[in-house]
């Protein structure tokens, strides 16, 4: 086995990303649910949508605290495995970076205090605006992150400054650097996965309450607007993929031929593989159903033009074929699945029979896994199809490494963050199950406690349950009497 | 004033921000298994429950400021200090869960289980963020090609080990103070107690530190002479250490704390000092140290990251106040507290 620095901290990295963005997505498209309720609270004061409003904020903490806590070590990682790739990015995406911590970091966790624990705290209307601004937090935040992993897909606004291994980019543009080739497409691409997670998310815990018969109006309530927006994701989702796949045929042809296993360029039109195993050794795709010419018409809307394959690069700019080609098609297949799943659903619910298909309700309450991995692998479609470069065209994977580190201590720190982060899967899971298992709580029928008077009513400052409470579990003593 | 130094200042004003912040939190994890009921540590983590969050982001700011205004420097010390911030994100990450898990479960033998680990991982992070003040101070290993040359054993010299125990017993105070105001009753008579004796180990490790650097580290007092301005903040750090037990004495908590919060900024202050303009200090050869110029960014990334600064701390300083406002008076434990 090639136990090397390299492949170590490959892993590490690897492993530590993806088990980071198993849960910011989910906070970034909660975020823009608990709006939707509280915003349907303050508007109807209908007390089931506050209660509702709880409920998910607990969820919603327990995510961002784990979500936190392995972002830190994403953070960390840049220098402490990747430093020649630090060195040399520094001066360009540092700025993204530094823009992420001034403006998302400190609004997201500043105001996460007030959306947890501030209920009985302060006004309603105080209390809505704390919840817009984690929202926004969160949303600033995938901003940055993504604007500088697309520079490093589509290097712009830049130069080279000094030679060889001393060699660094400077920024020149910071606008272009902003407004890369990629970034707005991937943005938008990025933020749609994450609000498909996150319906489906909700519908799953919704459909599960209406199987069992449990907190049935909420639920309801619940899964309806949690189908709404999944519906309009799912459908946006094939439409903003398709403009980002016109873009990469564009500025990044090697991974665009990975991703459809193109081998040689051929000369008429190029067929679309719907499935297939590519085998680069042999170059060509094995037991592939393909659609003549489609692939053309999709790249260059042309569907006689041949799509430019991996003959026109060396072998050593190649990224790995298969795993680009799978992970790719099945992130497509399970967006083809969103969207007829949402269409059944929107279906009955129109009909008014959905919540009585106890077998749907089934598949929803099932279905969350899936987009999960349907992140995940539209991320491990853009990285690996991005090798062997870390920054595209500029900088190799292997020369990005930190000189100062030996093997050892990478093993080392890989076998830190598995047991750390079982531990912590396991926390999540637990908390989140027993936050499920305990339901929301009954909606207020009177009038709302929480003082109304003054910027910062202050009506349960010392009093009664909740006070003190933790992250993950507060009183919800406000807004019931 | 150019723009390095700027970046310079401002990342002090971060680093400060997060000791003074966090400081609290991870003094109240240290001093977590002094009481024995379980009611009464409930009350010392909801202290910090709302709290600490978004005082570590501040850890997380400076890591990025950082990263953007000196990238060699932050390559160069990352790197280089592999194991200990692994051995840091293990310490942080545990204490988070360390809270989140107590809570979930009734069984004593549960609960003391994370009460141990909360209090030993504030205790470890805390340390290593002594360590790394203390390693800076005496200067790194650092090759001409700006790498680090020793490993993780060089990096535990006695005089480390000293500044990682005065980190120690500083926010063991700091956190003592602060559980002060926020308890109230027979619990608040007890903290009364730790304050006194945290302070005195504070104090001896204070007074033996100073001596330490003054004899040991030449780094530490050489801008001394050019900028003797810098003796006031000398005086003012005595002073406020002096104000401490005055304050506790005469039954002033919030000035004991306004006190501990200037002690900290003040040795955070003087950390600073010493290392200006160098942020790496290379012991084998002075002329191979990171400096704030050759480790820099570009003057175009310096001045575009100032704007944002600019445009973004003011919001962050308004509402930072405005969530600590919110959260202001005694602990109160609710049944769904932690």
């Amino acid at each position: 086995m090639d136990l090397s620095v390299l492949t170590l901290s490959r892993f590490q990295f690897a492993l530590t990303i993806m088990f980071h963005y198993l849960f910011p997505p989910l906070s970034i498209g909660l975020g823009g649910l608990l709006v939707i309720m509280e915003a349907l609270f303050l508007k109807t004061r209908d007390f089931h949508y506050e209660a509702m409003t709880k409920f998910w904020t607990k969820i919603f903490a327990v995510n961002f605290a784990v979500g936190v806590a392995t972002g830190i070590v994403m953070e960390f990682e840049f220098g402490t495995n990747w430093a020649t790739y630090s060195r040399y990015v520094g001066d360009v995406f540092g700025s993204a970076l530094a823009a992420e911590g001034i403006f998302a970091f400190f609004l997201e966790s500043g105001f996460l205090a007030v959306l947890v624990f501030g209920w009985d705290r302060v006004s309603p209307r105080i209390h809505f605006v704390a919840t817009c601004m984690v929202a926004l937090g969160a949303f600033f935040s995938s901003i940055w992150i993504v604007v500088a992993n697309s520079w490093q897909q589509t290097p712009a606004g830049y130069h080279i400054v000094g030679q060889g291994l001393a060699a660094r980019a400077e920024i020149t543009d910071f606008w272009a650097m902003v407004f890369n080739p990629s970034s707005m497409d991937r943005l938008v691409h990025t933020l749609i996965g994450a609000y498909i997670l996150a319906a489906f998310f909700v519908m799953s815990i919704a459909a599960w309450y209406i199987l069992k018969g449990r907190h049935l109006d909420f639920a309801k309530k619940s899964f309806t607007i949690a189908l709404i927006v999944a519906a309009i994701t799912s459908l946006a989702e094939p439409i903003s993929g398709d403009l980002q796949a016109k873009k990469v045929a564009h500025t990044q042809p090697a991974k665009l031929a990975a991703m459809e296993a193109v081998f040689q360029t051929g000369t008429g039109p190029t067929p679309l593989y719907l499935l297939g195993l590519p085998d680069a050794a042999e170059q060509r795709v094995k037991y592939g159903i393909a659609i003549p010419g489609l692939l053309s018409f999709l790249a260059y809307g042309d569907s006689q033009k041949p799509v430019t394959g991996l003959d026109k690069f060396p072998r050593a700019d190649w990224p790995p074929v298969a795993a680009t080609f799978q992970s790719f098609h099945a992130m497509v297949w399970l967006g083809m699945l969103f969207v007829a799943l949402t269409l059944v659903g929107l279906y009955f619910r129109w009909r008014g029979t959905l919540f009585e298909k106890r077998w749907l309700l089934w598949v929803f309450v099932l279905a969350v896994p899936l987009p999960f991995a349907a992140n995940q692998l539209g991320w491990v479609t853009a990285e690996v199809g991005r090798q062997p470069w870390v920054v595209y065209g500029l900088l190799r994977t292997s020369d990005a490494l930190s000189k100062a580190v030996v093997a050892s201590q990478v093993l080392g720190s890989i076998i830190m963050f598995i047991v750390i982060y079982a531990m912590l899967f396991a926390v999540w899971v637990f908390v989140l199950d027993s936050k499920i298992k305990h339901g929301p709580d009954e909606a207020a029928t009177g009038p709302t406690t929480p003082a109304r008077g003054g910027l910062f009513g202050v009506a349960g400052l010392r009093a009664g349950a909740g006070g003190g409470a933790s992250l993950t579990e507060r009183g919800d003593s406000g807004g019931k009497e | 004033m150019d723009l390095n130094i700027l970046w310079f200042i401002l990342l002090g004003v971060l680093l400060t921000g997060y000791a003074i912040l966090d400081g609290f939190d991870l003094g109240v994890g240290m001093v977590h298994l002094a009481v024995k009921k379980d009611d009464e540590r409930r009350i010392l983590m909801n202290s910090i429950g709302p709290l600490w969050d978004g005082n570590e982001v501040w850890l997380v700011t400076f890591g990025g400021a950082l990263f953007a205004a000196f990238p060699q420097a932050y390559a160069t010390a990352f790197s280089g200090f592999y194991t200990a911030f692994m051995i840091l994100l293990f310490a942080l990450i545990f204490r988070a869960v360390s809270m989140e898990f107590r809570s979930k479960h009734d069984a004593p033998a549960w609960r003391s289980f994370w009460d141990v680990s909360f209090c030993a991982a504030s205790m470890l992070a805390t340390f290593l963020f002594g360590v790394a003040v203390g390693n800076a101070m005496r200067g790194m290993p650092i090759g001409p090609d700006m790498e680090f040359q020793g490993t993780f054993v060089s990096l535990l010299h006695p005089y480390a080990l000293l500044v990682g125990l005065l980190a120690v017993a500083t926010f063991a105070m700091h956190g003592s103070i602060y559980l002060h105001l926020k308890t109230e009753g027979e619990l608040q008579k007890r903290i009364q107690g730790w304050m006194w004796r945290t302070f005195g180990f504070f104090l001896v490790l204070y007074i033996l530190t100073t001596m330490f650097t003054l004899v040991t580290v030449p780094l530490a007092t050489h801008n001394f002479q050019e900028h003797p301005w810098v003796w006031i903040v000398v005086v003012l750090n005595v002073l406020a250490v002096a104000n401490i037990p005055r304050a506790i004495f005469l039954g002033r908590p919030g000035y004991a704390f306004a006190s501990s919060c200037a002690t900290i900024a003040a040795l955070t202050f003087l950390f600073g000092v010493a290392l200006f303009p160098r942020l790496i200090y290379s012991s084998l050869d002075p002329d191979w140290s990171l400096t704030i110029y050759n480790a820099a960014s570009s003057h175009k990334t310096l001045a575009i990251m100032a704007t944002i600064a600019a445009l973004g701390m003011p919001f962050v300083l308004a509402y930072t106040s405005v969530v600590y406002w919110v959260f202001r008076g005694k602990v109160q434990l609710g049944k769904f507290s932690y």
